[in-house]
């Protein structure tokens, strides 16, 4: 990193219910990453739950009133910018506050003026919504206000040897309009932050794809058909691991990877990391305060094939990926 | 398509007021839509649709309000926005879905059943913990759903690696009563009237977490 700024960059930090059970350690690894390439982050006071798929599926201002909670919540302590990991989240907030800065509309056909979503907003919320507060992906922060440059100047334990397939997820940059981040179609912040850290990033083409998200539970069988779509381009890329940024893409493809073996006939074993753990293995964090024991599929052994593919005398074709197979 | 099409009777079956509504609820021009199939092309839940997205836009243009809305495939979307980010009439195709589903809960339709049940189940937890708590959502929808040890094996890797809380992690002030205030201002204070005018509100609601409660019967899809 260049000269240590005056002032770190601060951020107000919105956990996100998956991230206090399910993924606790993608909120533990954030943490600490965050803190260890000079991120300030102060928890959103009180947070509550953003609403995410289910309460957009339901209703739009039920669902803005959830997530302008929390945007208010910020500003009450005097931040702008709230930061989460976790992409439904970011979209819940994100679409919140894209819509809280709408006008009233005047409806075609009556020539009435509707109540502008805001209004809708505070009769849920019954007091005044959110005027600025904006939300960020933690990822986004790391990429643009630490910056790739002073990440990898701040890598010690490069992860030399690890093939890595980089998962997005369907959120992170879509749609375009909303999130504003990246490419929608071919996203890079991911793949540059991992080769900052010295691992070698396959060429996935299945970034954005969705794994079946929260079908897991009401819609088992097609969770497991995409998901097995992932795994197995994954594999035939040649990655040890995919990296992920979103706890319900993580939970699909690990914690779920029996039930989507047994659908597909396979045995994948490939771990399924978020990127902040991976991140904070290079920056030399130690391995509780990234919540390693809490992945299912261990990591270890990728790492360690990974510790001896990079110590092999190098070949014409050696470290790179392999040829991509052709998608089933 | 799994259902074996029918003749249309378009004078019968056709609302003209359906194509205006769904503009009006999700504020896109849905004429704008000239059928190019990118919507379905982009799609991963295609195979699981009984009617295509592209279809479901058509049907909408057209103004066959029952079959809109009486769809599975409307319950089957997750909102993964590919096909918004990828309509060359920016029309966002996903809201238009999103939509569809609020007008078929309100009508009483729910052809994917634990879709629905995933969803107030959800959202029950959220009213009464602030939020979500994951093993509680995960035994009630294992009892309501008639599917109770689907996702059995899944309870001791999660337990081994503390992932698995059995006491809810509620807010620590205020925000659980003013998220369960959220929830009772839009069950029963008939919120966003000129939008929803045509819902009319009941107090009847119990876990179903829409407006007005449970609906009667699908009395809306003949108007």
């Amino acid at each position: 990193m260049s000269a240590p700024a005056a002032t770190p960059p601060t951020f107000a930090y919105y956990p996100g219910c998956s991230q206090t059970g399910t993924a606790a350690e993608y909120d533990r690894s954030s943490r600490a990453c965050c803190a260890a390439l000079g991120v300030r982050l102060v928890d959103v006071p009180d947070w509550t739950c953003c609403g995410s798929t289910p309460a957009h599926t339901v209703d739009h201002v039920l669902a803005g009133a959830l997530a302008a909670r929390n945007l208010l919540q910020a500003e009450l302590i005097g931040h702008d910018r709230v930061t989460t990991p976790c992409p439904s989240c970011l979209a819940a907030l994100r679409t919140a506050s894209h819509h809280l800065a709408e006008p009233e509309a005047e409806d075609s056909e009556t020539g009435l003026r509707a109540p502008s979503f805001r209004t809708e907003v505070e009769r849920l919320l019954d007091r005044p919504a959110p005027l600025r507060a904006d939300a960020v992906s933690v990822l986004q922060v790391l990429v643009e206000d630490v910056g790739v440059e002073a990440i990898a100047a701040a890598v010690k334990a490069p992860l030399a040897g690890l093939r890595v397939a980089p998962y997005y997820g369907c959120i992170m940059n879509r749609p375009p309009g909303l999130m504003a981040f990246d490419d929608p179609e071919n996203p890079t912040a991911l793949d540059r932050l991992l080769a900052a850290c010295g691992a070698t990033v396959v060429d996935y083409p299945f970034k954005t794809e969705c794994c079946g998200a929260a079908f897991g539970m009401p819609r088992l069988d097609i969770m497991q058909r995409l998901s097995a779509r992932l795994l197995g381009m994954a594999a035939d890329c040649g990655a040890d691991a995919i990296v992920v940024a979103c706890p319900l893409c993580q939970m699909n493809l690990d914690l779920r990877r029996s039930q989507v073996n047994a659908c597909a006939g396979k045995n994948h074993a490939m771990p399924v990391p978020y990127f902040t753990q991976l991140l904070g293995l290079a920056l030399g964090l130690p391995e509780d305060a990234l919540g390693l024991d809490k992945l299912v599929v261990p990591l270890a052994p990728a790492l360690e094939a990974a510790k001896a593919r990079a110590a092999e005398p190098k070949n014409a074709n050696g470290g790179g990926p392999k040829e991509n197979a052709p998608c089933a | 398509m799994q259902t074996p099409p029918r003749p249309v009777d378009l004078a019968d079956d056709r609302d003209p007021a359906f194509q205006a509504e769904v503009a009006r609820r999700s504020g896109q021009a849905l004429a704008s839509c000239y059928q190019c199939g990118n919507c379905t092309a982009g799609c991963v839940f295609t195979p699981d649709y009984d009617i295509p997205v592209h279809q479901v836009m058509r049907l909408v243009q057209v103004g066959l309000r029952k079959r809109a809305l009486a769809c599975r495939a409307i319950w089957l979307c997750a909102t993964c926005q590919a096909c918004t980010t990828r309509c060359p009439n920016n029309i966002d195709v996903a809201k238009v879905m999103d939509v569809l589903r609020h007008m078929a809960r309100l009508a009483g339709h729910a052809p994917e059943p634990n879709v629905k049940t995933f969803t107030d189940s959800f959202l029950s937890s959220v009213a009464k913990h602030g939020r979500v708590f994951e093993a509680g959502l995960a035994a009630v929808f294992a009892l309501k759903s008639g599917k109770p040890l689907q996702d059995a094996s899944l309870g001791l890797p999660m337990l081994t690696r503390g992932k698995l809380s059995l006491t809810p992690h509620e807010p620590e002030g205020n925000g659980k009563a003013e998220v369960a205030a959220i929830f009772s201002r839009f069950r029963f204070a008939g919120q966003g009237a000129s939008r929803c005018a045509d819902q009319g509100v009941s107090r009847n609601s119990h876990d179903d977490v829409q407006r007005g409660g449970k609906p009667s019967g699908k009395t809306e899809d003949k108007r």
